[in-house]
């Protein structure tokens, strides 16, 4: 913190000027979301008509399970798979494990689009409707990495003979896992479920690719909403989205967070 | 009590292409305080792991009570370690650490509290129960792991470098405290070290291991003053060392000659006859320091020049020159107040007995 008070002053400019950057889009959408207005960007009076108009929507509210609906059950099971498969990986040989782990990474790299191509292609190729699964299966599939690298990286830190002091004691391998492992993993797969929720929450190009009739989640809702033109009703919806989306990334750091208790003795 | 708890025969086990442990044998008697010493790399805590169970041994058996536990799951193992950083369960408190062996074996509730209890209480560290291991100093830490281990009332207990993570003071209390706790529960305690010192004070007997192989087992003044080899010689406590052939046997005396110095009489190693090259092995504190060229009753005198001098309160050290290659380290207690000191760059000889060196084949 030492140094010139000019070059303070400018550090403190320029990353007040990121912030209202990153954050200036996002609180205009959201203090709109408030206006009384119809059309225009001018500011009519406090309101809170367009949640109340969000709420009646019938259309919108199928949206709204819809996604919520996917992002449960695609994080379930991209945590599931994605635990399993780091601990598994942890427990190969090097060289195996680096293959795999490259094979298992790329998704993390691919542009989504072409996820999203490669995965209609799939469904199409063996003929599944797209729809609900298809959705929850394409989401699934690039959650699994995100998972797998999460908690990987806490399990990489923990201490190998923790599971050997555990069956020193008298655990079983499963006991050991469950009793001692496991429990260190938490933080981490909580953190990488939070993660995984918010990212098939708001997902857009993947959706796009493998829904169908009947699967329209949010982002598609909005998006559709926006060709027939900017309605105040999608500032609050937006603002709903933005805010909850927020809270959870918020939450799964803070979740993260709590192993750096753990690490204190090693 | 003079049933083995222990019993390694033959014990062989690879790593790849090395040879971790090399057709290892030794016992340990029941309610012994037994150590395993070695530089690292000498296969010592392979040979712990292997008694553990983490690791299995390609050939040979192990024997504890009397019942081979060569397919025995570590978790069904009569024996519990103390690891060398210790391993506590960092999301336990330090009583569910205590705890945590006695759960496995499906114990009752009440006993549970109760053995915690007076485990903690043993280690000295009732009241700090339901603190996490990271709010505990490194030797608290220590003392849970020693807790944790101790309550299940193993058969043996093995310890990989207990003190190696403390600093000096406190492993030297340790060392103590260790000892003492482990003759009031009277239990079987291998402790791996490479810290000779540790290894002599707690130990009722030693085992010296490098490259896989055991090279002696003995008490640990055995060890120091009759060691078996170069290595363990070289290995455990400070040695001077001279190099030489011996020359003429007579009786139970020995000359050796060594190349630029006066012929050094000693006594003769076993089994060693004219002709052989052999060491001399000659500790700190068994050589006298004299201004005197004069024999004055010893068998053996050399001259030196003092090189350097350190004061250690309780004794002197001295670095003396013999020749160009020959620095020997002296100790002399300090009886007198440290009142005849010699200094650097002074002419003094040093004298010693016969009895008083080591003679080893090289």
């Amino acid at each position: 913190m030492k140094g010139p008070a000019w070059r303070r002053r400018g550090l403190l400019a320029a990353s007040l000027g990121n912030l209202l950057f990153l954050y200036l889009p996002i609180a205009v959408l959201i203090v709109y979301s408030f206006n009384a207005a119809k059309l225009a960007m001018t500011w009519q009076g406090f309101s809170l008509q367009w949640y109340a108009a969000l709420a009646r929507d019938h259309a919108l509210m199928v949206a709204c399970q819809n996604s919520v609906l996917i992002a449960l059950v695609s994080t379930s099971v991209a945590t599931l798979l994605g635990v399993s498969a780091a601990i598994g990986l942890e427990r190969l040989p090097w060289r195996l494990r680096a293959w795999l782990d490259g094979a298992l990474l790329l998704p993390l790299v691919i542009p989504e689009i072409m996820m999203g191509v490669a995965l209609l292609l799939l469904f199409v190729l063996i003929k599944v409707p797209l729809g609900l699964l298809t959705v929850t299966i394409g989401h699934a599939a690039f959650n699994l990495p995100v998972v797998m690298v999460i908690v990987r990286a806490r399990l990489r830190k923990l201490d190998p003979q923790l599971e050997e002091a555990a069956r020193d004691l008298g655990a079983t391998p499963w006991q050991a896992f469950r009793r001692v492992t496991l429990p260190l993993l938490r933080p981490a797969i909580v953190g990488a479920a939070l993660l995984a929720f918010t990212v098939s929450l708001d997902d857009f190009v993947v959706t796009f690719f493998t829904a169908g009739p009947g699967s329209t989640t949010l982002p598609l809702k909005v998006y559709s909403m926006i060709k027939t033109g900017i309605s105040p009703e999608i500032n609050a919806l937006s603002a709903m989205l933005v805010v909850a989306s927020m809270c959870l990334v918020g939450l799964s750091l803070a979740v993260q967070r709590q192993r750096k208790i753990y690490s204190l003795i090693h | 009590m003079n049933q083995p708890g222990i019993e390694l025969r033959e014990v062989v086990k690879r790593h790849g292409s090395t040879v971790a442990v090399d057709h290892l044998s030794f016992s340990v008697r029941r309610g012994e305080f037994f150590s395993i010493l070695g530089p690292s790399g000498s296969g010592k805590t392979t040979t712990l792991r292997l008694i553990a169970g983490f690791e299995h041994p390609d050939q040979g058996d192990i024997l504890i009570d009397g019942r081979s536990v060569r397919d025995v799951p570590p978790n069904l193992r009569p024996v519990n370690m103390v690891f060398q950083h210790y391993a506590l369960f960092p999301h336990l408190t330090v009583s569910g650490n205590v705890a945590f062996g006695l759960e496995m074996r499906g114990i009752a509730r009440a006993e549970i509290l109760s053995r915690v209890s007076a485990a903690l209480d043993m280690v000295r560290l009732a009241g700090k129960d339901d603190r996490l291991p990271a709010q505990l100093s490194g030797g608290e830490q220590q003392r849970v792991a020693l807790a944790r281990a101790l309550v299940n009332r193993p058969a043996v207990l093995l310890l990989d470098e207990p003190l190696g993570a403390l600093d000096q003071q406190l492993r030297q209390e340790m060392q103590v405290e260790l000892k003492t706790i482990q003759e009031q529960v009277g239990l079987t305690f291998i402790c791996v070290t490479h810290h000779q010192e540790e290894a002599l004070t707690m130990s009722d007997r030693v085992a010296v291991m490098d490259h896989g192989r055991v090279l002696q087992v003995g008490a640990p003044q055995d060890i120091y003053t009759a060691p078996a080899s170069l290595f363990v010689a070289e290995f455990i406590g400070l040695s001077n060392r001279l190099d030489g052939r011996i020359a003429a046997v007579e009786g139970t005396r020995c000359r050796i000659e060594v190349p630029g110095l006066p012929i050094v009489q000693a006594d003769v190693p076993a089994g060693a006859g004219p002709g052989r090259a052999v060491s001399v092995v000659l500790r700190p504190e068994r050589l006298h320091v004299s201004k005197q060229a004069a024999p004055n009753g010893f068998d053996n005198v050399v001259p030196a020049r003092v090189a350097k001098a350190v004061y250690n309160g309780h004794e002197m050290q001295y670095q003396l020159r013999i020749d160009e290659r020959l620095l020997w380290t002296v100790r002399v207690p300090n009886a007198d107040g440290g009142q005849k000191r010699f200094l650097p760059g002074d002419t003094v000889s040093v004298r010693w007995n016969a009895d008083e060196s080591v003679v080893l084949a090289q």
